[in-house]
């Protein structure tokens, strides 16, 4: 939960004098906190955590950090449904999946 | 040729590998303070693409792992009120309490609500105006910053039932306390890079300085990694020990300045407990007395639960850097993702964790080392 994900401003609103976005994270979308990035524009790249756009990041490391992050499971823990997680972690053993191979 | 073959730019990879194999001329121990470093090092066998005088030594960057019990444990009487939705981020779910976790308290009919960002749970308190609504707090310096920001608008917006559990912790006291400890073999340290993207890098000069230890900043990916290896070690050959920042595309010097403004604002330093650690001085921040009243360990008189850590689980040593994960005589048995006697086997990040869920069940073999390595 430390990593924070690029992701791509799509739009951005005033709401409850809190300045947000729509971001995309390769495929999902969330709506993110822009009031410690608050020059960010439509279009750009952020490193987010937990719904707060933290650094500007360009276009190609972003694109190659989510490109990491989805192959290390990141994305899934991320943005996942956290019930299925948890519940396949309390039953799911790998190294009796390898034992019984 | 299964690692080097896995790089986004298996030449440049090559490349770097190289250029550590050629320069390295005796043992080295660097130690990577993130739990995503340690994740991208073991799935991609960095680790044994380096030449074998470069020991990695994993750190305690992983903000669940380092959750003191007895925090958990306040969490679980919280998350047991009938009146409270308790909101936390997923990966706390499963993180052993004494005797169950907050995946049991919800089992048990308590009110356990996932959520992405702090700001769900302000919004699920302005929406359940006849209940308390509690966030778990923790993490480093990349998550305290919206955590801040969120009881900060709790007291804006007039909030009244919205209280935070504060947990969170500071990576340099931490690299302070390694490097004091009599046992400590780190030579040079890959900093965190999502850290310092917020924090920048002005608390390390000091201790590169005091420590005389090379502090690099780096990022997740495989070939940051090798870049931060290969930047730390030319130092240590040359006698050098400075802070160098090699994740400069996320990573500003002066850091993000609202968000530290935020943090000064809402929380202060304090002492804090690291799970198998124990207590660092001036290693953690709570709620300022200015935000008391969002203080959930004060509003639910929880500061009085006090856990001593179990003695069979031997994470503190993992997270210090003196024992790897299979050297841990319940790893694999008594301990596994199901059973899991510490956070470092449960948290995604954690090192544990890594080293199951990437089959190193066993030490590696020199056999494999050269397979994997593209040196002879």
């Amino acid at each position: 939960m430390c990593l924070a994900v690029p992701g791509r401003v799509l739009d951005i609103e005033e709401r409850d004098g809190t300045r947000m976005a729509t971001v995309d994270f390769g495929g999902v979308v969330k709506e993110v906190c822009l009031e410690y990035l608050p020059d960010l524009q439509v279009g750009e790249y952020a490193i987010v955590h937990v719904g707060f756009a933290l650094q500007r990041l360009d276009e190609e490391s972003a694109r190659q950090t989510l490109e990491l992050f989805a192959e290390l499971g990141l994305l899934q823990e991320e943005f996942g449904d956290p019930w299925e997680t948890a519940a396949a972690q309390a039953g799911v053993d790998p190294v009796e999946e390898v034992r019984n191979q | 040729m299964k690692y080097i073959d896995e790089f986004q730019d298996p030449e440049l990879a090559r490349r770097l590998l190289d250029d550590i194999h050629a320069t390295v001329t005796r043992p080295w121990a660097l130690m990577e303070v993130c739990g995503g470093q340690t994740h991208s090092i073991i799935r991609h066998g960095i680790d044994q693409l380096l030449p074998e005088e470069v020991e990695l030594i994993h750190g305690p960057g992983c903000p669940v792992c380092v959750t003191p019990l007895e925090v958990i444990d306040k969490a679980l009487a919280i998350a047991s009120r009938p009146e409270v939705i308790f909101c936390s981020f997923g990966d706390m779910l499963r993180v052993p309490g004494t005797g169950r976790d907050l995946f049991q308290v919800r089992a048990e009919g308590g009110d356990v609500r996932v959520v992405y960002s702090p700001l769900d749970a302000l919004r699920i308190a302005r929406e359940n105006p006849g209940r308390e609504v509690v966030f778990f707090g923790i993490g480093f310096e990349t998550t305290a910053p919206p955590n801040a920001m969120t009881v900060h608008q709790a007291r804006k917006l007039g909030i009244q039932n919205f209280s935070m559990l504060v947990s969170h912790v500071r990576v340099p006291p931490a690299i302070e306390a390694i490097m004091s400890s009599p046992s400590c073999r780190v030579q040079g340290f890959l900093a965190a890079g999502h850290v310092c993207s917020v924090m920048g890098v002005g608390e390390y000069p000091e201790l590169a300085e005091r420590f005389r230890v090379p502090i690099v900043v780096t990022g997740f990916e495989p070939l940051d990694i090798l870049e931060g290896v290969r930047r730390a070690v030319r130092q240590l050959e040359h006698g050098e020990h400075t802070v160098d920042n090699a994740y400069a595309r996320a990573v500003r010097p002066e850091g993000n300045a609202a968000a530290r403004a935020m943090l000064e604002d809402v929380f202060e330093v304090t002492d804090r407990a690291w799970r198998g650690i124990g207590v660092i001085p001036g290693s953690g921040w709570r709620l300022s007395s200015k935000y008391r009243d969002h203080d959930a360990e004060h509003r639910f008189s929880v500061s009085g639960i006090r856990t001593a850590e179990p003695a069979e689980c031997r994470s503190g040593e993992v997270l210090q850097g003196l024992l790897k994960p299979h050297e841990c005589e319940a790893f694999g048995t008594l301990c596994t993702p199901r059973t899991p006697l510490g956070a470092t086997m449960v948290s995604s990040e954690g090192a544990c964790a890594a080293y199951y869920l990437y089959r190193r069940l066993d030490v590696p073999t020199t056999t494999t080392v050269r397979e994997a390595s593209p040196v002879v």
